[in-house]
């Protein structure tokens, strides 16, 4: 396990100097460079000359990346164009917005499409099943922002139940916190749940085909027995897959859902920095969330090791 | 939007070619049949039938917006300004006064014709390198999946913002970035099909008497990995469609006046407090043509393959 681990981690490091090289060479599409962002309106000639060589923008392109790179390596992403706040700590301030998002999103889309999934699993067929495969169709196909807005509708603006926007931190006030999360994790888990749930039908109506299924009904253990022992256990790899594959997606949704219920995020600090063209923050934001996204795909891939022991071996 | 990855396309169908003598891929009438029997298929499957023909009528009626949409689509009627339902304006009208149904015609060509653009791109990006990849294998193969493991470790909405960031906003651009981070999607699943049937003793039949490469390509393999193909091209233009609403919501594509689902939305967004169907029609819309995407996309993909048809 220990090997297998260190063997894939040093995998990524290839991986990762192309993609910081990617994310540099972003510079170079920008018409008129950087420095022409930073120098606003109106700009002297000398006064861009002055902050090309601030920003040692007269160096060969590579000598710049090789730059970056190693203050990237000591840990140094440098300072936003906007405020010249440092990219790590503007980050690390929305960081935990967004993990909580994200982390009850995830909670939400596992209890309901499991739920979902076993249902329709456990009796092919029935009603039941096919409530469940219309509501994950519909999950899958509206759009997610869309549905953001229409929960804002309904209990935000009709019935005045829950707040439209903004964050409160869970240490000040847990019921505050869930309050403000509640619509926005509900928006983005639509399309994991609707995922959660197919992958889990299909799970469970190929386990409940399976011999020591069978078997287990035949000696007259109870349905409900057969299911919680032998069906549940294998429940959790669809729902582990499930996170894996939408994990790159959820992060890109949460740009939009922090916007739509201005959420004080690294989504919506992302958008503003697109928008302030803030290049430090894009890249650093950039490189950090394509160091997230592999290790997510990692730990996923590792899981199914634990949770399958047939992969093992392989 | 990377659930259309996991789906399992089924086993590329690969016929048996009697060779006939003309070294153009084998027996015509086996092809012939073959189309036939997917087409009655597909043609059996109700959500397919139904959704492809929701899909046409939406192409259809956005296509035809400009001879049939009751106003034009930046026609503003002050005096009429963010009505609900009435006889004169069926969906009501935006903060300008704006006639909703029209621009909802307006805004699908738009938001339709942007989707296809990048998923066009991403196929023609993807296509010919995944057979490449697939079919020679070795170091390009190689390099060309790495590239493709880099690009994929974004989430394509944050990589096309930022590329967005640095070239500036617009539709165009935006389309053209999308087409560009989906290219790895259309990659990958041309190179697995390939891989599969370049596996196939057909190929290997093929490449024996001498057939040349780019022939084997042209006759054997494009025909055979053509459905996993197709399949692909369904689930890719639900994703753009959702991406270009999703960055025109942003204000990063289609800008004002210009009528999309995604601008509209965002728009209506705006005024969710006074005028809340406005951002109503947008979505339905949307989820509409998602919706029939994903529909024919499934169905195509029972009626090429085997297995799973059965289940």
């Amino acid at each position: 396990m220990l090997r297998l681990l260190s063997v894939r981690l040093l995998a990524m490091i290839p991986l990762l100097v192309i993609v910081s090289f990617l994310i540099y060479s972003l510079i170079a599409l920008v018409p008129g460079g950087p420095e022409v962002v930073l120098a606003g309106d109106n700009p002297t000639p000398e006064r861009i000359q002055e902050i090309r060589e601030e920003l040692g923008l007269d160096d060969p392109f590579l000598v710049q990346y090789w730059n970056w790179l190693t203050d990237v390596l000591q840990g140094d992403l440098g300072n936003s164009f906007v405020d010249d706040q440092s990219v790590w700590s503007a980050v690390a301030a929305g960081f935990p917005v967004t993990l909580s998002l994200v982390a009850l999103t995830l909670l939400i889309a596992a209890v309901l499409g499991l739920a979902l999934g076993l249902a329709a699993g456990l009796r092919p067929g029935s009603w039941i099943d096919r409530l469940s495969t219309v509501t994950a169709s519909a999950f899958m196909a509206l759009p997610y922002f869309w549905v953001g807005m229409m929960l804002v509708l309904l209990f935000a603006i009709q019935v005045r139940m829950l707040p439209a926007v903004g964050y409160v931190p869970f240490t000040q006030s847990p019921l505050e916190w869930l309050e403000h999360l509640i619509l926005p994790a509900f928006s983005l888990a639509t399309v994991p749940t609707a995922v959660v749930a197919r992958q889990t039908r299909a799970a469970v109506t190929s386990v409940m085909q399976e011999d020591y299924v069978r078997t287990a009904r035949a000696k007259g253990l109870h349905p409900r027995r057969v299911a919680v022992k032998h069906v549940m256990k294998n429940a959790a790899v669809p729902v582990v897959t499930a996170f894996g594959v939408e994990a790159n997606r959820l992060i890109g949704a949460t740009v939009v859902i922090e916007q739509l219920f201005a959420l004080p995020g690294v989504g919506k600090l992302a958008y503003f920095s697109v928008f302030s063209r803030d290049f430090p923050m894009v890249q650093g934001i950039l490189l950090i969330t394509a160091v997230l996204i592999m290790l997510v795909n990692l730990a996923v891939d590792l899981s199914y090791g634990y949770f399958n022991p047939k992969v093992r071996t392989s | 939007m990377t659930r259309s990855e996991s789906v399992d396309i089924g086993k590329p169908v690969a016929v048996p070619v009697k060779e006939d003598g003309d070294g153009d891929g084998g027996d015509v009438a086996a092809h012939v049949s073959r189309t036939r029997a997917v087409v009655r298929r597909f043609r059996a499957n109700r959500s397919a039938v139904v959704g492809c023909a929701l899909l046409l009528l939406i192409i259809i009626v956005t296509a035809a917006a400009p001879l049939i949409a009751p106003y034009g689509p930046t026609q503003v009627d002050i005096s009429d300004r963010l009505s609900g339902p009435t006889a004169e304006h069926w969906l009501g009208t935006d903060s300008l006064g704006r006639d909703t149904l029209t621009r909802l015609m307006y805004g699908g060509r738009v938001s339709l014709a942007a989707a296809g653009l990048a998923v066009l791109i991403a196929t023609a990006i993807g296509l010919p390198l995944g057979l490449i990849s697939g079919y020679f294998g070795g170091v390009v193969d190689w390099f060309l999946d790495r590239a493709a493991d880099v690009l994929m470790s974004f989430p394509a909405i944050v990589l096309t913002i930022a590329i967005i960031a640095a070239v500036g906003p617009g539709l165009t651009t935006a389309m053209v970035s999308l087409g560009i981070v989906y290219a790895p999607r259309m990659f990958r699943v041309v190179r697995g099909s390939t891989i599969e049937v370049r596996r196939e003793v057909y190929i290997e039949a093929s490449t024996s008497i001498g057939t040349p490469s780019l022939m084997i390509l042209r006759k054997r393999v494009m025909p055979n990995i053509l459905p996993a193909t197709l399949v692909q091209l369904s689930f890719l233009l639900a994703s753009a469609l959702l991406a270009e609403v999703t960055v025109s919501l942003l204000g990063l594509g289609a800008l004002p006046p210009t009528a999309s689902w995604g601008s509209m939305l965002g728009q209506a967004f705006q005024e969710m407090r006074s005028q809340p169907w406005l951002a109503v029609y947008p979505g339905i819309a949307i989820a509409i043509a998602t919706l029939c995407f994903n529909l024919v996309g499934d169905g195509l993909r029972d009626a090429f393959g085997r297995e799973t048809r059965k289940a």
